[in-house]
């Protein structure tokens, strides 16, 4: 059975199936996050006092940079499948996901020095948000790191079957991947900078 | 070439053995496991919700006929299977109060995230949807598989929990903390809700992308069979409206694992104990995350019924859908509203005049649109021909059903008059005449009208009249009491009843009345589960079109095969172009090119 | 209307206000249920195919579509006429203290404590390091302003024709405060004090319903709530005073 417009776009909607798809999709993340962050504004916004001060800023900064690299990364990455131009993609395309490791990495580091400290997530609301937020976050990351491995190794194989679904598959991890950076912005700055 | 088929479609067949079944041999070639248990067909898919979401309603009203037994008869052995339910939850076959609050809690989740939305969405959207857009399949045949086995885990993973220790859950399907967070069972449905979230979400994005994808050449919006308009809103209030429910949900998950305090506020004193959390949570945080997401979720319960419902009358009336435009919008209007009401069910939490009197107004306008489908699907009927087939029967029924349920809303839209009704059995009848009478009527109407389609074979009439009749009586014996008893000043969630109390004890006579009507309900499903399966292997066969409608889907063989469609199917028209003047037949297709064949 | 909806007897200022609402209420409901109904059944009669075989292709035209948008635009109107709040019988401006019987409420798992200031007016310090078993609100003994304070289990006295104000809070769970007969529901959230006030006008006695799912002993949250004359009232908290105090 074979689906149409899943590589074409069709004419009256201006959509591929996967690109619509990846959309409501982020519709749905954006909706998550806003209830995590909502119900942040409202605790922080009805505690007596609020504990600020204990999160690293200068990981996140770093942190920060990193990802912004990696959106760039990606951004290059798919414009050049989309020009055919393989080599140079999949060379950016291992530096995203390499980037998204080092993320991952400079975060857990973080996380291991405040449990040293014994700042579990039981002790104030102002951790819980934490982890859960900055969790929640880098369980995004990871899923969109096994979604780049995925491409990068038995994925692969379809651009030689069928080289428009794969560049648009690569295509829509981009967009994914790119609201995921945005996200952690929202994160730093709601979180570490406020 | 279009007029071929809808020859076809009119001639009468005696066997329908000679029908070609459109199974296209790359399907027949897969082997057992891939065809029936992890396909990727959007008919299978749409089956396995069905049957699974089917034996949960079942399991539902098993759970509720258990719980009206001991509200008839408080702490007396339940009969039959009492001595199955184990010392923990009913020793000496009596139901403890614990065990009564967990059946009540799963009898709420099952009914509605295992039961009704499996069966309406993802049974009764995956079959019809890409049928009646003239689509081969869902945009999304992997992910579709993907979304049934979410939901199969979720809903194991739901029934599993009544065997861990300390029971199931217990908090009432709102679960709200802090008592959620304390009590026993509570872990396991959390982690349920999540699969059973991600799997909607799957779900609903296939469906919107294959409505937006994958019509048909010629359909245009506005010629969308009402029914693909309520899948397609309600697509959208699952996608938008339960997210927030997953983020509530991970944090009482952090609450009951690792100790946070979300939902917990400062100075908890557990029966002279401190609570030893942090504090400094908000418990009502939780009920708002919960009903943006609940309030919505109604709707899901009743968009898809009044799509079968407007599917349902037009056919049996042969005559146009009065005001299809005003359907569709108000339709729209209910998906945005929905998203704006859900703190109607806080007005006793206090949260001050402002806020009560945006909810209030919100609430109220948002009956309107539902009061305008009501009006449209009445005043369709006018001028029709009406053909009292049984599944007309359970959608005529639907409306007065679902009128009482609707306009019972009212008076809970309504703080002042809320304060007196809240958490009393009014509310009970309330949605239950919304979900029971009226979704589940709906639900049954489509499976009395599509099981042609799906088996080639018809429902026997005889045992229909029966089900209709015995469930349309009982219904209104166990839930009209309802609301004499709770304007009485019944409370729900009572183990007893509401025994203990004085201002009850001229009410408790009804409990019994309920019961029985309760038991009888039960019986009259018997006829349904067995003309279900009598009849998908000995009914009459018929041809693909036996209630002559006009819809696309009527265009394929029933069964249709993998990939639907024997050709390319062209929609030449609107969905409902019934009598038409001076046409020959009083029903022409969108499919068939000519008004005139 | 209001005989039919069978409510429980109105025992406090405001009662009447309320079911006067609710009957309203309920009659808009009735009339358009029963117009619908009828239209409705009028309709299925008189289009059955036995009748009508050959359905119009237009429907329902001129007149009647215009009579339809008219019900329709009325009901709209009735409905959103009845959304602004009559919620005035509640007024959201809480009596001064002066002027009102003040009493704490203390839900818990599953048990209704009574807080009364005593004659000095002030309630006692409260502490949850002193909450135990003989001593379910955690009253301090020590403060001087506890001295004549007055503590109950389930037993909530009341004066009659005096206004009442309750100051509700909950020790762990979510509670919910109800005396049918005073048309009186207030949620009882733990970490949140609401204060419900009314004007209890016929003696006699009622009960407290706990009205939110609160464990397994929810269903029995009772609590005995007695409205005294004025008289009865000073009398059973002098009595209360003298033997707490001892
Ligand atoms: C399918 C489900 C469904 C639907 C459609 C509705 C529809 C509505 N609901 Fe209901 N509701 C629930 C399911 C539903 N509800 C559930 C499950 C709960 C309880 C949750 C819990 O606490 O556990 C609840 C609780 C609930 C509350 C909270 C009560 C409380 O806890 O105190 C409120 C309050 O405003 C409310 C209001 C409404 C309103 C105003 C509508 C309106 O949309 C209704 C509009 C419809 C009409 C006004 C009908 C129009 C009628 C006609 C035109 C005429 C009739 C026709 C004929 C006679 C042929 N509902
Ligand atoms: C969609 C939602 C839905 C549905 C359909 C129902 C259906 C029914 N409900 Fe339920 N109910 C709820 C949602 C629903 N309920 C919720 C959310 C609550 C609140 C829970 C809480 O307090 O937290 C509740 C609470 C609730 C209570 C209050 C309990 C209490 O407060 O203590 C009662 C009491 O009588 C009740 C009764 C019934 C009855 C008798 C039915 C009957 O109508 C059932 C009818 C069922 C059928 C007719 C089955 C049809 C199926 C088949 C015949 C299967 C065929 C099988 C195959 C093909 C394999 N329900
Ligand atoms: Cu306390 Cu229910
Ligand atoms: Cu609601």
């Amino acid at each position: 059975m074979e689906i149409p417009y899943s590589v074409r776009v069709r004419p009256d909607t201006g959509f591929t199936n996967g690109q619509l798809a990846t959309w409501l999709f982020l519709a749905s993340e954006a909706m998550l996050f806003g209830g995590v962050f909502s119900s942040y504004v409202i605790l922080r916004a009805g505690a007596e006092h609020w504990p600020t001060g204990t999160l690293n800023i200068w990981t996140a900064s770093v942190n920060t940079v990193v990802l912004m690299a990696s959106s760039v990364t990606m951004s290059r990455a798919s414009m050049s499948l989309k020009q055919g131009r393989w080599a140079v993609y999949r060379r950016f395309f291992v530096a995203t996901a390499i980037l998204a490791v080092v993320f991952l990495g400079i975060k857990s580091f973080e996380y291991a020095e405040h449990l040293s400290r014994g700042e579990y997530p039981s002790v104030n609301n102002a951790l819980a948000v934490y982890y859960t937020l900055t969790g929640l976050h880098a369980l995004h990351i990871v899923g969109g790191l096994i979604v780049m491995l995925y491409l990068l190794g038995p994925g692969a194989r379809l651009h030689g079957t069928n080289p428009g679904l794969f560049t648009n598959r690569v295509a829509n991890t981009g967009l994914y991947w790119q609201f995921v950076d945005i996200v952690w912005l929202c994160v730093f700055v709601m979180l570490y900078l406020l | 070439m279009a007029a071929v088929f809808i020859d076809r479609a009119l001639v009468p067949s005696s066997t329908g053995d000679e029908l070609p079944t459109g199974d296209v041999p790359h399907m027949t070639q897969l082997p057992f496991w891939r065809r029936y248990v992890f396909s990727q067909d959007h008919k299978v898919v749409g089956i396995q919700y069905t049957l699974t979401g089917f034996l949960f309603m079942l399991l539902g009203f098993i759970v509720m006929m258990v719980i009206r037994w001991q509200l008839a008869y408080p702490a007396q052995p339940i009969p039959l299977i009492g001595g199955f339910l184990g010392v923990a939850n009913a020793p000496g076959g009596i139901m403890l109060p614990e065990f009564y609050n967990q059946l009540g809690a799963m009898h709420g989740t099952i009914m509605v995230f295992l039961g009704v939305v499996p069966v309406a969405v993802g049974g009764f959207g995956n079959y019809l949807v890409p049928l009646q857009i003239g689509a081969g399949d869902m945009a999304f045949p992997k992910l579709n598989m993907a979304s049934y086995w979410l939901y199969f885990c979720g809903g194991l993973l739901m029934l599993a929990s009544f065997f861990a220790p300390g029971g199931a859950a217990q908090s009432g399907w709102t679960s709200y903390p802090p008592l959620a967070v304390i009590a026993p069972g509570q872990t396991i449905w959390l982690v349920g809700m999540v699969f059973l979230i991600t799997s909607s979400l799957l779900g609903s994005v296939n469906t919107i992308v294959t409505v937006v994808q994958l019509r048909a050449r010629g359909l245009g919006w506005m010629r969308l069979p009402f029914f693909v308009w309520a899948q397609f809103v309600t697509a959208f209030l699952l996608l938008l409206a339960f997210p927030p429910l997953e983020a509530a949900a991970s944090m009482q998950l952090m609450d009951r694992l690792a100790n946070t305090s979300f939902f917990m506020p400062s100075g908890l004193v557990f029966s002279g104990q401190k609570l030893t959390v942090a504090g400094g949570g908000n418990p009502l945080l939780w009920q708002h995350l919960f009903w943006f997401l609940a309030h919505p979720e109604v709707y899901v319960l009743i968009l898809p019924a009044m799509g079968i419902v407007a599917e349902v009358i037009t056919n049996n009336t042969r005559k146009p859908l009065w005001g299809y435009r005003a359907l569709v919008v108000s339709a729209l209007c209910i998906g945005f509203m929905s998203l704006t009401v859900w703190a109607h069910h806080m007005f006793m939490t206090g949260m001050g005049t402002t806020m009560s009197t945006f909810f209030q107004v919100t609430t109220m306008l948002i009956s309107i649109p539902s009061v305008v489908i009501l009006a449209v699907l009445i005043l369709s009927l006018w001028g029709g021909s009406i053909r009292f087939t049984i599944p007309m029967l359970f959608a005529l029924a639907f409306l007065p059903m679902f009128g009482i349920g609707g306009l019972t809303g009212l008076p809970l839209g309504l703080a002042p008059t809320d304060l007196h009704l809240h958490d009393t059995y009014y509310v009970i009848g309330h949605f239950h005449y919304v979900v029971a009478p009226g979704t589940i009527f709906a639900l049954f109407a489509g499976v009395y009208y599509w099981f042609p389609k799906v088996t080639g074979r018809a429902l026997s009439n005889r045992l229909g009249q029966l089900h209709f009749w015995g469930s349309l009586i009982c219904m209104n014996i166990m839930f009209m009491p309802m609301f004499i008893q709770g304007l009485g000043g019944m409370n729900r969630r009572m183990y007893d009843g509401g025994l203990q109390y004085a201002h009850n004890q001229p009410l408790l006579k009804w409990n019994l009345v309920i019961g029985m009507a309760a038991w009888t309900l039960g019986l009259f499903q018997l006829p349904f589960i067995v003309n279900l399966f009598s009849s998908s292997r000995r009914g009459t066969l018929v041809d693909r079109n036996p209630w002559q409608a006009t819809t696309l889907e009527w265009l394929a063989p029933s069964p249709p095969g993998h990939g639907n469609f024997e050709s390319e199917p062209v929609a030449y028209r609107g969905p409902y172009e019934y009598s038409v003047p001076e046409s020959d037949t009083d029903f022409t297709p969108q499919f068939s090119r000519e008004a005139r064949p | 209307m209001l005989e039919l909806l069978g409510l429980p007897v109105q025992a406090s200022q405001h009662a009447s206000g309320l079911d006067q609402l609710l009957t309203e209420v309920h009659w808009l409901m009735a009339v358009m249920f029963i117009g619908w109904a009828t239209l409705f059944l009028l309709i299925v009669v008189r289009f059955r195919s036995g009748a009508h075989p050959k359905a119009d292709y237009v429907g329902t035209r001129g007149w009647g579509a215009r009579l339809a948008v008219g019900i329709v635009a009325a009901e709209a109107f009735l409905i959103i006429f009845h959304a602004w709040p009559v919620w005035a019988t509640r007024t959201p401006v809480a009596p001064s203290s002066g002027e009102a019987t003040v009493v704490r409420v203390v839900a818990e798992q599953f048990a209704w404590n009574v807080h009364y200031p005593g004659a000095d007016g002030r309630f006692g310090r409260t502490s949850i390091d002193l909450m135990g078993p003989s001593n379910p609100l955690g009253l301090d003994r020590t403060d001087p302003f506890a001295v004549d304070d007055v503590a109950t289990i389930n037993q909530l006295v009341l004066p009659q024709n005096r206004t009442v104000l309750i100051r509700l809070s909950s020790k762990d769970v979510i509670h919910s405060f109800w005396i049918p007969e005073m048309r009186v529901k207030h949620d009882v959230v733990p970490g949140l004090e609401a204060t419900v006030w009314f004007t209890p006008t016929r003696e006699g006695e009622y009960e407290i319903v706990c009205s939110q799912l609160c464990g397994l002993a929810h269903y029995r949250m009772r609590s005995a709530v007695s409205v005294r004359t004025v008289e009865q009232f000073e009398a059973f908290l002098a009595q209360e005073v003298r033997s707490q105090t001892r």
